[in-house]
């Protein structure tokens, strides 16, 4: 009865910071257990994502210096007088122990050239190298990302990639429905069959059927050509399976009562079929869009020239023999993450009301 | 408006066979009901006639036409089903507009049917809400007027009432009976049920192990049953039944002996039955008069009393191991553990053969 006096928190913030002590003033150690557990989960899950984001702004040296540090910071650089590039700078420590910021001219050996930056006029001094340390500041090396659309084909890769999400997408949903369909709610010989035969597929890894299928494509001319990723990829096993299961809880007497109302067999799948399906389609949708957005074996083989290359081709470009652009390659990876992220966001939500509203009879 | 006829009409699932050749012939603008136990094919049979389910054999026909292999969608019909079915992503106007867009109706036509039945059948508010916003009774009438809007030659209703509470069943029951009044369309009715078969049917056709036993108007298959299986299915509280046999044969009716209990005189044919012959008496709870008279007159020991104040049942112990339920109108003083004296009037009582079939010896006069 106590407890009722209390007031309850209400709201998102209420929700988050709910606790079974809460009410006591205290928390429980069930709570420290949660927050502890919970706490690490995100740092788990989401530490290598936002390291991802902020090392995608870090300069090249940035990037190659160790230890490796969290937030971008950059050796500074400044326009110094006299020289044409900027210089890097150093905090260098005199031998009557004051420290100055000065820019560093030219390294000798162990011994630097620097000149005070403010004062270029005044000549260089002689500093060994352990008397300096480099000069930090907080950098956000945007260029990272002007680079890839100045003068790197971003916008051609990215096109590339939503073509055949999109369209392998669309073509995923529509033949595994009507597949899934003829297998759920028709009955005739040898449906189950066909049925294990499709899902027998699954048993064989997609590394055995390469070369049959590069050969098949090949002959078909569809090398270098994005149709040559989307053809094999949209008759999916998972794709029919998760449909057909779904479908078959649809009663019935729903496509029965559709023949009653004159509707033909196309008919009752697109007006009635296809929306009760509504949330596994979303959710075979937000699998085949990961598929083909993060495939890289099957268009790696089938397109070679340069302009045909999907995002992850483009960025597997960036790792050569000898030098791999760790700056453009991070910087890339961020805004190939991006559409996908948002894709999951939306559609997620979207699975949950479909189900919502199919769950209740 | 329209006829229907079946003939010899026979389905097999795979080496099952479910109907057996069942014969029928509805007029046009008749009111008919299928009913019998679950599993007695009448389901099966009525989507045989609504082109769900495929015929194995026979015929069907509507309007003279022979129907077999005509579709459902072409058929012209229209069903009410159990689980109403109603389209749960469509709102109650897209599922009752939804058969007259496939056939490519103007949309105004549409629109005019849609309201003339919402306004039937009084759903005219609803029509924006979807399905699962609708109470049962609403959703059945939404099934309903699904099927009004076609303007079917016949009408096919599958249990529509069963998942409806016993309150709006009766409500409803009215309701479809004023319906079938008002359009005058023929209509097939399925339940299994037989206070929904006696109260809204024309014509009953009652169906066993994909058998028709018998077809008639509900008073004549109350009052002269074809068989035990009928006599026994037909009425609430059930028909009495006492094993027997054939005592004596006279012109007025043939006397039966039931051991242990006593003799009873029926008004029947003996239909070639011998004396000795063994058969069954069957009497209706309605029928037993609670008293002495001149004949036919036996001790019941009363095991329980219902009163529900217009009516009493009693249930009452014959000897021999035998139950027997009568029916008194008014109330009574009697207590459970008295025995009273019960008089079976000779009219009221049917005579069934113990053979195959079990049917009713044929009744005098």
């Amino acid at each position: 009865m106590a407890d009722a006096a209390l007031p309850v928190r209400r709201g998102v913030l209420g929700f988050l910071i709910n606790a079974r002590g809460a009410r006591a003033g205290r928390l429980h150690w069930t709570d420290w257990f949660t927050y502890l557990y919970l706490g690490l989960g995100l740092i788990v899950m989401f530490g290598p994502v936002l390291w991802l984001v902020l090392s995608s702004f870090k300069t090249t040296g940035a990037l190659e210096e160790f230890p490796p540090t969290f937030l971008p910071y950059g050796q500074a650089y400044a326009e110094v007088e006299g020289h044409a590039d900027p210089l890097p700078l150093f905090t260098v420590t005199h031998e009557d122990g004051t420290q100055q910021v000065m820019a560093q001219i030219r390294r000798l050996g162990i011994v630097s050239q620097m000149v005070d930056p403010a004062d270029p006029d005044a000549g260089w001094i002689r500093v060994p190298i352990d008397q300096r340390v480099p000069y930090r500041e907080f950098h956000f090396a945007v260029e990272n990302y002007t680079f890839l659309f100045d003068q790197f084909n971003f916008l051609r890769y990215f096109w590339n990639s939503v073509f055949i999400t999109v369209v392998a997408t669309l073509i995923t949903l529509l033949f595994n429905a009507m597949a899934a369909y003829a297998l759920a709610k028709y009955d005739f010989k040898g449906r189950m069959t066909i049925f294990i035969f499709i899902i027998a597929t699954l048993m064989i890894p997609p590394t055995i059927v390469l070369v049959p299928t590069f050969l098949v494509v090949s002959e078909m001319g569809l090398l270098n050509n994005p149709w040559g990723v989307i053809w094999p990829a949209v008759a999916t096993p998972t794709g029919v399976f998760l449909l057909r299961q779904y479908m078959l809880t649809i009663p019935d007497d729903l496509i029965d009562a559709a023949r009653m109302d004159n509707a033909s067999e196309w008919r009752i799948f697109w007006r009635i079929i296809m929306p009760l399906a509504a949330p596994a389609l979303a959710v075979l949708a937000i699998f085949s869009i990961m598929w083909r957005w993060n495939e890289f074996l099957w268009p790696l083989i089938v397109l070679s020239r340069s302009e045909t290359f999907t995002l992850q081709l483009a960025l597997n470009s960036f790792q050569g023999d000898l030098l791999t652009q760790w700056n453009y390659l991070l910087a890339m990876t961020v805004l190939t993450l991006l559409p996908i992220t948002l894709v999951f966001a939306f559609l997620q939500r979207f699975i949950t009301t479909g189900i919502a509203s199919a769950g209740v009879k | 408006m329209a006829t229907l006829s079946l003939d010899k009409l026979v389905k097999r699932f795979g080496e099952l066979e479910v109907i057996h050749g069942v014969d029928l012939s509805i007029d046009s603008g008749e009111f008919v009901v299928f009913v019998g136990p679950s599993g007695c094919g009448k389901s099966t049979l009525l989507r045989m006639i609504a082109g769900l389910e495929s015929v194995t054999d026979g015929e069907i026909v509507i309007d003279g036409d022979v129907v077999n292999a005509i579709p459902a969608s072409q058929r012209g019909l229209a069903m009410v089903f159990q689980t109403y079915a109603l389209y749960p992503h469509m709102t109650v106007w897209q599922n009752l507009a939804f058969g007259l867009e496939n056939i490519n109706m103007p949309k105004p036509e549409i629109a005019e049917r849609v309201h003339k039945a919402a306004t039937l059948l009084q759903i005219g508010e609803l029509l924006e809400r979807k399905p699962k916003q609708l109470s049962g009774g609403q959703r059945q009438r939404v099934a309903i007027g699904r099927a009004i809007v076609r303007q079917p030659k016949i009408f096919l209703f599958d249990e529509p009432l069963s998942n409806l509470d016993a309150e709006l069943r009766v409500q409803m029951r009215v309701e479809i009976a004023a319906l079938h009044k008002r359009l005058g369309n023929t209509m097939i009715y399925v339940t299994h049920d037989q206070v929904e078969a006696m109260t809204m049917a024309d014509k009953i056709v009652v169906l066993r192990h994909g058998y028709i036993e018998q077809i008639g108007p509900p008073l004549a298959l109350f009052n002269n049953p074809a068989n035990r299986f009928v006599a026994g299915f037909i009425g609430s509280p059930r028909m009495n039944m006492v094993e027997g046999s054939v005592a004596a044969i006279a012109e007025d009716g043939v006397t039966v002996d039931l051991p242990q209990i006593g003799r009873i005189t029926a008004t029947v044919t003996a239909d070639g039955l011998g004396v000795g012959a063994p058969i069954t008496l069957g009497i209706r709870p309605q029928h037993i008069h609670v008293g002495a008279e001149a004949i036919n007159t036996i001790q019941a020991s009363v095991r329980m009393v219902e009163h529900l104040g217009a009516d009493t049942y009693f249930y009452c112990d014959l000897p021999g191991d035998h139950a027997v339920t009568v029916h008194m109108a008014g109330q009574s003083r009697v207590t459970a553990g008295d025995t009273i004296p019960i008089a079976l009037p000779a009219p009221d009582c049917h005579v069934f053969r113990t053979d195959a079939g079990e049917v009713a010896l044929g009744r005098l006069g």
